[in-house]
């Protein structure tokens, strides 16, 4: 892999540049400061961290990879398009229980039945709505379809409508509250408040066996990886820039005879299938998918990790999602009776003092290095410059 | 002008992760591979035993008290002499009524610290979120709270009551007094929807009607409509499943709606000592409680867990049966050590059976083949002072029955 990338001097070793909305188009030196990001990254995922991590940590590292592909939808709709998600749970949950179901029912058998239907539900054969997902050829795209299919069909009735800014947020929020209340009803057919636990076998692998974990761990980073390459397409892409003239000015788009509605739809899909596939590779890496991950909570979370990174940029939805999880895990494994307040402390502490998030250190970073410009009033108003200029006030 | 630029470069790079990603995958297993136990670190003179609690979240109320309880079980241990010479360790962990959280924590005691044992969980979708964790592992799990049954897993031992041991005696005593019908009050959960499920069943079986069944979402205080819903049905009884919160707006809505625990009354089986205090005597005076301990069990085994607890904690802290589950928990598996000679997960559950401690609730047996324990079933009334005082108890441990095997009318039910 080292043959690829010949990192310029100038540009120290660094996973990708902060990527935010360049006002140039990206010449020859920053696309080969991706590549070398990008290899950067894949050597740190497939190299690094299984040879430093014990498998626990490992599996626990899967599991932040996979807040951070939700992580990295919510930066193109939030953080490119300006839509406030706070529902990305639902689509997450989507895919999650469109994986768990096909990985249930490969575990029960052909012809067999979870086993919490005949506990809860006194089923005697499998519910019509669950027979398609025994086919992997039906449940895999579906963990990616489905949460794209009822993105578009909610965005389409909600930008064609106008509703944006904090309006947008609530329906968004309240559809995951929906979701949740739905699937603790219907106990008998999705597991209620326990979710779809208990997987055994992905695909006919044995997930308790550590190599398979380790593989699934793998998956996860390369699908991570893979992610961010088509974000980094869609943002520098014609595309990408029409998604943030729409944000930064909805209507003056709108009379240069663009549709506001439909870029702003493909944004929210795209992020819709992101947290989709989050979801359905969340479930074999951890075990498990229920309401608990998938409601108010969990969606605000996902915002938080996003906040924390940076959100318009590339890179830090998912360096903010990572750090947030990983802080959460080790707090509360140091301080097990206080760790909450340490959290809470610290996302005070970054929006404070970081409003661009934890991406933008590396810009200030940066800009220190090379002196581009005369910087002299200070890191803290450089920061909050660098992040005005990415930024926009909440609609 | 392309639309998408610097492809080139991208697909170079999507090349090799590629690469590396199949080079990583290149040690596939078979099948059986798997599965291999994690021997608890036992080389010093002190043993790990992992505590899994809710600290922080919506369960915190309820789990710290567990924990307060295990503590005072490990130090009392530890005061003795500890457990085969060896004092113990306690490694305290926070679940944060989170599930997958509980299974992560799970999974760190196990692998990380490798603790002997793990003492903890609340909810049932904790356990069922940990539950694949132990036996992955095949480590132990003692669970203090009672639940809903259905559920037999061998690296589980379960210390409260399953449903024949608390909610089938709630029916029988109100079937003695006389309740033809009944109303089915309860939170939006797996617990009781599967306990509504099992008191339906025992209803059709003794001709006694259920008038109505009611689920809140967990933590919801809005119950005008319910208690409306309730009171003009005019059952003979309500059974309440409600769990936390909800509660406290329950029986408030209760009491204005001139609903009396003589003209209807409520059997509660998620309200204990602690929750009495939060919802406050004046509206639960009277009410009826379905448990296996309450503070007030006679006896001299209780009278020195009530003392200790209060000398540790405060004497305005009361005791609960859960505490006293996870309390007992600790000392059973300390008795099943001893008897098995050594940590081993295996030589103490071929160990577990037959085991007897003289605990606060009375004398409780553990039973080796489904790893729940035998508990006397005790139904109390609320009094003015807080306190929860017996009205009628089944004479002698009940032998646990999780899957309900032994009652003809719950043939349908597993």
């Amino acid at each position: 892999m080292t043959a690829v990338t010949p990192a310029p001097p100038s540009t120290a070793v660094a996973p990708a540049p902060a990527g935010a909305a360049p006002p140039n188009p990206p010449g020859r030196r920053s696309r080969l400061r991706t590549a070398a990001g990008f290899a950067f990254g894949a050597a740190l995922l497939f190299a690094v961290a299984p040879l430093v991590l014990s498998d626990f940590r490992l599996a626990l590292l899967a599991k932040y990879l996979c807040v951070a592909m939700v992580a990295v939808g919510i930066g193109i709709a939030w953080g490119r398009g300006g839509m406030l998600t706070l529902g990305q749970g639902v689509f997450f949950g989507l895919g999650g229980y469109a994986m768990a179901m096909h990985l249930k029912l490969a575990d029960a058998g052909p012809g067999g039945m979870p086993d919490f239907m005949q506990l809860y539900g006194q089923l005697d054969e499998l519910p019509l709505w669950w027979r398609p997902f025994a086919s992997p050829w039906f449940a895999l795209p579906a963990t990616v379809l489905l949460p794209m299919a009822v993105a578009f069909g909610l965005g389409s009735l909600v930008f064609r409508r106008r509703v944006r800014g904090a309006y947008f947020a609530i329906l968004s929020q309240a559809l995951a509250a929906a979701m949740v209340i739905l699937l603790i009803g219907q106990q008998g057919t999705t597991g209620g408040t326990n979710g779809l636990t208990d997987i055994k076998g992905f695909f006919g692998y044995d997930l308790d066996d550590p190599v398979n974990q380790r593989m699934v761990y793998f998956i996860i980073a390369g699908t991570l990886l893979a992610l961010l390459a088509l974000t980094r397409q869609l943002i520098h892409s014609r595309y990408g820039e029409l998604l943030v003239a729409v944000r930064d000015g909805e209507e003056r788009v709108r009379f240069l005879g663009y549709d506001p509605a439909s870029v702003k739809l493909v944004a929210y899909v795209v992020a819709a299938g992101m947290a989709g596939l989050a979801g359905a590779l969340f479930v074999p890496a951890v075990g498990i998918i229920s309401p608990a991950l998938i409601g108010i909570v969990p969606s605000i979370e996902f915002v938080i990790g996003v906040a924390v990174g940076g959100r318009a940029t590339l890179l830090g939805p998912v360096l903010g999602a990572v750090a947030v999880a990983w802080a959460r895990t080790a707090l509360s494994e140091r301080f097990p009776g206080t760790w909450t307040y340490l959290q809470g402390l610290l996302f005070v502490v970054v929006v404070a003092f970081l409003p661009g998030g934890l991406a933008s250190l590396w810009a200030l970073a940066r800009r220190r290095d090379v002196g581009a410009r005369p910087v002299r009033r200070g890191w803290l108003p450089a920061a909050r410059r660098r992040a005005e200029r990415t930024e926009v006030p909440a609609a | 002008m392309s639309l998408f630029r610097g492809r080139r470069i991208l697909a170079g790079a999507m090349t090799v992760v590629a690469a590396a990603a199949m080079t990583a995958c290149g040690s596939k297993t078979t099948d059986e591979g798997g599965a291999t136990g994690v021997s608890a670190d036992v080389s010093g003179d002190t043993v790990k035993v992992g505590l899994l609690n809710s600290l922080s979240g919506t369960m915190a109320i309820s789990e710290v008290t567990v924990r307060d309880a295990i503590m005072l079980a490990v130090e009392e241990i530890n005061a003795a002499g500890g457990v085969l010479g060896k004092k113990i360790q306690p490694v305290g962990e926070d679940g944060a009524s989170d599930w997958p959280t509980f299974a992560e924590k799970a999974e760190k005691l196990i692998s990380e610290d490798r603790v002997a044992a793990v003492f903890g969980c609340w909810t049932s979708a904790s356990r069922k979120a940990v539950k694949p964790v132990f036996e992955k592992n095949k480590a132990l799990l003692f669970y203090p709270v009672q639940y809903e049954g259905l559920e037999q897993s061998p690296y589980i031992f379960y210390t409260g009551a399953t449903t024949n041991q608390q909610i089938v005696p709630g029916l029988d005593y109100l079937k003695a007094q006389g309740a033809k019908s009944v109303y089915l009050v309860g939170s939006d959960y797996v617990f009781p929807r599967t306990a509504n499920k099992i008191i339906k069943a025992y209803a059709t079986a003794n001709g006694m009607a259920v008038l109505g069944e009611d689920y809140a979402p967990l933590g919801s205080t809005e119950f005008g409509t319910i208690v409306n819903k309730v009171k003009s049905s005019g059952a003979d009884a309500v059974f309440n499943t409600l769990n936390g919160d909800s509660n406290v707006a329950f029986f408030k809505e209760y009491k204005s709606a001139g609903l009396t625990a003589a003209a209807m009354p409520v059997v509660s089986v998620s309200i204990a000592e602690e929750e009495v205090k939060s919802i406050g005597t004046q509206y639960l005076e009277g009410q009826l409680t379905a448990w296996n301990y309450y503070q007030t069990t006679p006896g001299a085994a209780n009278s020195k867990f009530v003392a200790a607890y209060k000398a540790k904690y405060g004497a305005d802290k009361p005791t609960s049966d859960p505490m006293e589950a996870a309390y007992v928990g600790v000392h059973l598996w300390k008795a099943m050590v001893e008897k098995a000679g050594a940590f081993d997960v295996e030589k103490v559950r071929s160990a577990s059976d037959g085991i007897t401690f003289d605990a606060p609730e009375g004398l409780v047996t553990v039973d080796g083949k489904t790893q729940h324990i035998a508990k006397t079933a005790r139904i109390g009334k609320i009094g003015a002072d807080g306190l929860i005082t017996e009205v009628w108890n089944s004479g002698k441990p009940v032998a646990p029955d999780p899957y309900l095997k032994t009652y003809p009318w719950a043939s349908g039910l597993s």
